[in-house]
């Protein structure tokens, strides 16, 4: 299907991020769901369509998959603690800007000295039997065959493929010159190794493609770049060793080979790393690493107590998508959680205070906590410190789980008139509503307000309440087209609104290739939805859908295809039989 | 507007001043009057120690009770300047400047302080038109020292940093005082005052490693389009920078008679905005800041107190800063909003305690804020309605004599960028005008400089 045959309107829904709505509408949201309505029965093709490949990309590594990459390399005792610079999120993930964010002085500092502490961690007495696979000859001496094959090996990893000639020999060589200065053969083979893990080959995954035989003219990523960008999409880490000789083999070219990989990448217990990250990210959970409330309105609202918030939303998406292979509507509606005992002093729940660690508990079916809505995570992040937050609590309900943009409220507004509580309005609802009979507010307000005072039962740190300022709380609102009485009710008009999915298929695509989808994309984002709607939005469903999608590989490289062309030889084989 | 300096003279400047054909930019100190490096005067060959830091608190002032009845020297300190008496003396108010949008949108909380740091407003929120001001200062005066900058929050929050390449790269902040006792007095820290000197030889081979991996990494250009060789472009400019600060470990660093080292490491302090720990914060980080400043660490820095859109709080009050400018009404009789305006009192607080912590410290002939020149501004005027008319800023220290100060100045309605483009021409930025559109400017500001 061409984007011709799509509306525009609905083809911009399909990119969600991009969405902007516009506040001057009196039915605001109706454009965004009618949009995304219309896309969804525009047409039931199960074909994908073929899209303009787009070029391969370059992402700075996050500081978790930095982290987790050194793990599965070296071992979870080398410590890796650095802090990345904060990355411009971008379409609504970081994973997508970090295909734009570079390296400052600020941040190659403490890379630097934390390459030279891994280092230096990873070749003493404790830990170089394990990695190194020789014994120089003499400590204090250079040997080139030793340090060539540690350095092959690590190298490999690091960069994700095998190091050239240029880059071994030079390693080699760095090694060998530092072991009278450093002190001995193990020290000097630690300053090559911190010249590595400070290099832009590891720091940045940096895609690169080759002629696709099936397809004259065509470009597809090789096999190391389709190692990687499986890999960070599935595991937030580097490939494994199976996986990169499934690369150098080209064992990722044949759909079987393929699948064959997938599927261990989706077995392995690495797969529950990628899935918090991929949802760390779409969620913005992120900012719990700073959340904080006022201590004296909520005593109870601890710096633990908001790590572990967000703890139980990574947990209750792991259960929900990994462990029941539940729907990822349905973590709108789930009365599965895991509690803690600090969150019990939260959520007002009796918890077994001799366990240590989590518990799965499930909400009673008439109890108000019903999905991530109403999880602490999400009521305290989308609240002020001292209070909670409709509008806050709506616009992020809008622009991360539905892809919607609600622009900010215009420079000039006095609030005074009705934000400050009064004897006529102690609610927030009542402080709200003076917002319908201003102009330049309604439209904003009614994007979100609807939605966000369902949660009101829910104060500022996430405690159900039944008042405030002791006024009964009225928790009706209503989502587009959809009316409800409480949050359980927001939480099912959320599940079936057509937005939400739309959206989990652009952030999951937006992600999995590490850029924001184009207008041109917009065709394969409504495919992949079409026929999800068929199928159903499991996590196993949604990833198969984009890797094994004919596009998924496909590139188009931006400098002379001559150029790109470097890690394939001309009989096909792989870039490791270049060296 | 970069701009060639290598024509000029001393006696060509002083010729037009003389000629009174360009008394307008009668500067005694233009770059062309400095070495090469920006550091020594050009006729004495005397090492001038220069350093410079910028300042930021969010939500801006209430004008009723900020700006100063008077201008020039001798004015009086209206009630939000008041937790300035003590070091009044050593700073300059600058008001009724503006910032201009030029048709771009007011983005609340962003466009203020991004037009004031890049001499444009942006275009939409998150893009930057182009590096903050430090970058062009730092990459002017910052070779010599450890660090080009160093970017602190108060805050806690590393996000809270207005020091940038561009959009995608920020150079981060350092959050808490441990971490910056750690980053500048750890185990890399060499004392410049001890006896002893003795080039470690591991510095040499860490600088041939990471010239060496600048070389292998030559042919990853190859593949890539031209953004993104821009990013690698950016990543070799990164890591000179790190090989030329090894260099200098090779040589004995230059004595530094005030540099004195904190005893001990500073202790962990909870995160979090309330008022109280932001102070305690900035407080133990500033104190830290001034002994790296006396230490030659690094000659610029940046300090975010607040953020643009301050979340501050008050223990016990369910309102942040930002809620309060928006939601309180103003009081008829006081013409300000009393509690919103209590937390920019704290924030002038700590500003106080910053430039009296570099007043206090002993260098040279002077203080350490006699050599320095700090740049403080907000992102908007009065937070209520963003406006970015008559957007605050101030300036402290003298940088060895150049800058008057004790002076309140009247911006007239003027571009703010006029102070930026000054504080750049003070350290040998070659600019010959600095902005876009009704931002540009080519004039400094002759009423503070000597």
């Amino acid at each position: 299907m061409s984007l011709s045959r799509l509306s525009r309107t609905a083809a911009l829904a399909m990119l969600g991020g991009s969405l902007l709505l516009g506040c001057a509408t009196d039915k605001p949201g109706a454009t965004a769901a009618n949009a995304s309505q219309a896309g969804v029965n525009a047409s039931q093709t199960t074909t994908e369509p073929a899209i303009a490949p787009v070029a391969p990309t370059m992402r700075l590594l996050t500081q978790t998959q930095y982290a987790n990459t050194i793990a599965d390399i070296f071992g979870p005792d080398i410590v890796a603690k650095v802090r990345f610079a904060p990355v411009n999120r971008t379409s609504g993930l970081v994973a997508v800007g970090a295909a734009k964010a570079g390296l400052t002085p600020g941040v190659v500092d403490p890379l630097d000295s934390t390459a030279r502490s891994m280092a230096k961690q990873i070749l003493d007495p404790k830990h170089r039997e394990i990695f190194v696979p020789c014994r120089p000859k003499a400590i204090d001496q250079r040997d080139d065959a030793c340090a060539r094959a540690f350095l092959s090996g690590a190298g490999r990893r690091l960069y994700r493929r095998p190091l050239t000639q240029a880059e071994l020999s030079a390693a080699v060589e760095m090694a060998g010159e530092a072991v009278k200065p450093a002190g001995d053969f193990y020290s000097g083979l630690a300053f090559s190794l911190a010249g590595m893990l400070v290099s832009p080959q590891f720091l940045f995954i940096t895609e690169t493609a080759e002629h696709d035989p099936g397809q004259a003219g065509a470009w597809r990523l090789d096999g190391y770049s389709k190692a990687s960008r499986l890999s960070y999409l599935l595991w937030d880490s580097a490939p494994d060793e199976d996986l990169l000789k499934a690369a150098e083999n080209g064992g990722l070219n044949s759909p079987a080979g393929l699948r064959k990989q997938v599927s261990r990448m989706l077995d392995s217990p690495k797969f529950e790393r990628g899935l918090r990250a991929f949802f760390t990210d779409d969620l913005v959970l992120e900012a719990f690493d700073t959340l904080t409330k006022d201590g004296e309105i909520y005593p109870a609202f601890s710096i633990k107590v908001a790590q572990e918030a967000r703890e139980q939303v990574l947990r209750t998406v792991v259960d929900h998508l990994m462990v029941r292979k539940g729907d990822y509507r349905d973590l709108f509606t789930t009365k599965h959680t895991f509690m803690s005992s600090d969150l019990g002093a939260i959520y007002q729940v009796p918890v077994n205070r001799g366990s240590q660690g989590w518990q799965a508990y499930d909400f009673a079916p008439d109890d108000p906590r019903t999905g991530l809505l109403t999880s602490v995570g999400f009521l305290a992040q989308h609240a002020h410190p001292g209070r909670s937050s409709p509008t806050r609590r709506g616009r992020a309900l809008r622009e991360i789980l539905l892809c919607q943009t609600v622009p900010d409220p215009p420079p000039n507004v006095d609030f005074s008139s009705f934000e400050e509580p009064s004897a006529k309005a102690l609610t927030a609802r009542d402080r709200l509503s003076v917002h319908a009979k201003v102009a330049s507010c309604k439209g904003c307000h009614a994007m979100t307000d609807p939605m966000g005072l369902a949660l009101e039962n829910f104060d500022g740190a996430g405690q159900y309440r039944q008042s405030d300022h002791g006024s009964k709380i009225d928790a009706s609102g209503t989502l587009n087209k959809a009316a409800f009485t409480d949050a359980a009710g927001l939480g099912r008009a959320v599940r079936d609104e057509p937005a939400l999915r739309s959206c989990i298929v652009n952030r999951l695509y937006g992600y999995s290739v590490g850029r924001a989808p184009g207008a041109r994309e917009a065709p394969l984002l409504k495919y992949y939805q079409t026929e999800l709607d068929n199928r159903s939005y499991r996590i196993d469903d949604m990833l198969s859908l984009i890797i094994f999608s004919k596009s998924f590989f496909a590139v188009a490289p931006e400098s002379k295809p001559a150029m790109v062309a470097r890690n394939t030889p001309k009989d096909e084989k792989s870039h490791a039989d270049q060296n | 507007m970069p701009i060639k300096t290598d024509g000029l003279s001393r006696r060509r400047v002083l010729r037009g001043v003389m000629n009174g054909a360009a008394v307008a930019v009668s500067l005694p100190l233009l770059d062309v009057f400095l070495d090469g490096n920006g550091t020594a005067m050009a006729d004495t060959g005397k090492p001038l120690p220069m350093r410079f830091g910028t300042w930021f608190w969010g939500l801006g002032v209430d004008s009723n009770i900020f700006v100063p009845k008077t201008t020039g020297a001798g004015f009086a300190l209206p009630k939000q300047l008041e937790a300035l008496s003590a070091v009044k003396e050593q700073v300059n108010v600058f008001t009724n400047f503006n910032v201009f949008n030029d048709g771009r949108p007011n983005l609340c909380h962003y466009s203020g302080w991004v037009a004031l740091r890049c001499g444009s407003a942006p275009v939409s929120r998150g893009s930057k038109p182009g590096q903050s001001l430090d970058c062009a200062v730092s990459d002017r005066i910052g070779a010599g020292s450890r660090f080009s900058t160093l970017s602190l929050a108060a805050t806690g929050q590393p996000r809270d940093s207005l020091s940038f390449r561009d959009a995608d790269s920020m150079n981060p902040a350092d959050i808490s005082a441990v971490e910056l006792y750690q980053k500048v007095f750890g185990a890399d820290f060499v004392n410049p005052n001890s006896a002893n000197f003795t080039p470690d030889p591991k510095v040499m081979i860490r600088k041939s490693v990471l010239s060496s991996i600048t070389e292998q990494s030559k042919a990853m250009e190859q593949t890539l389009g031209a953004a993104d060789r821009a990013r690698l472009d950016q990543y070799y400019t990164s890591v000179r920078e790190l090989e030329n600060r090894l260099a200098l470990q090779l040589e004995k660093p230059p004595p530094a008679p005030n540099c004195k080292i904190p005893g001990q490491k500073p202790k962990d302090m909870p995160v979090g905005l309330d008022v109280e720990r932001v102070a305690e914060r900035h407080k133990a980080m500033a104190d830290l800041l001034v002994m790296a400043l006396s230490c030659n660490q690094t000659k610029v820095f940046n300090m975010v107190y607040s953020d643009s859109g301050s979340s501050l709080t008050r223990n016990g009050q369910e309102k942040t800063h930002h809620s309060y400018t928006h939601e309180e009404p103003m009081d008829a009789t006081l013409g300000y909003q009393p509690n919103a305006s209590w937390f920019v009192g704290r924030a002038m607080e700590s500003w106080a305690y910053l430039i009296k912590a570099m007043a206090d410290t002993p260098e040279g002939d002077g203080s350490l804020l006699d050599h320095s020149l700090l740049y403080a501004h907000s992102d908007c005027n009065l937070a209520k309605t963003h406006s970015v008319s008559g957007i605050p800023m101030f300036t402290a220290g003298k940088l060895n004599g150049r800058v008057k100060t004790g002076l309140h100045i009247d911006g007239k309605g003027e571009a703010g960028t006029r102070l930026g483009y000054t504080l750049q021409r003070l350290y040998g930025v070659p600019l010959a005008s600095w902005g876009t559109q009704s931002m540009e400017t080519a004039r400094e500001l002759g009423e503070m400089l000597t």
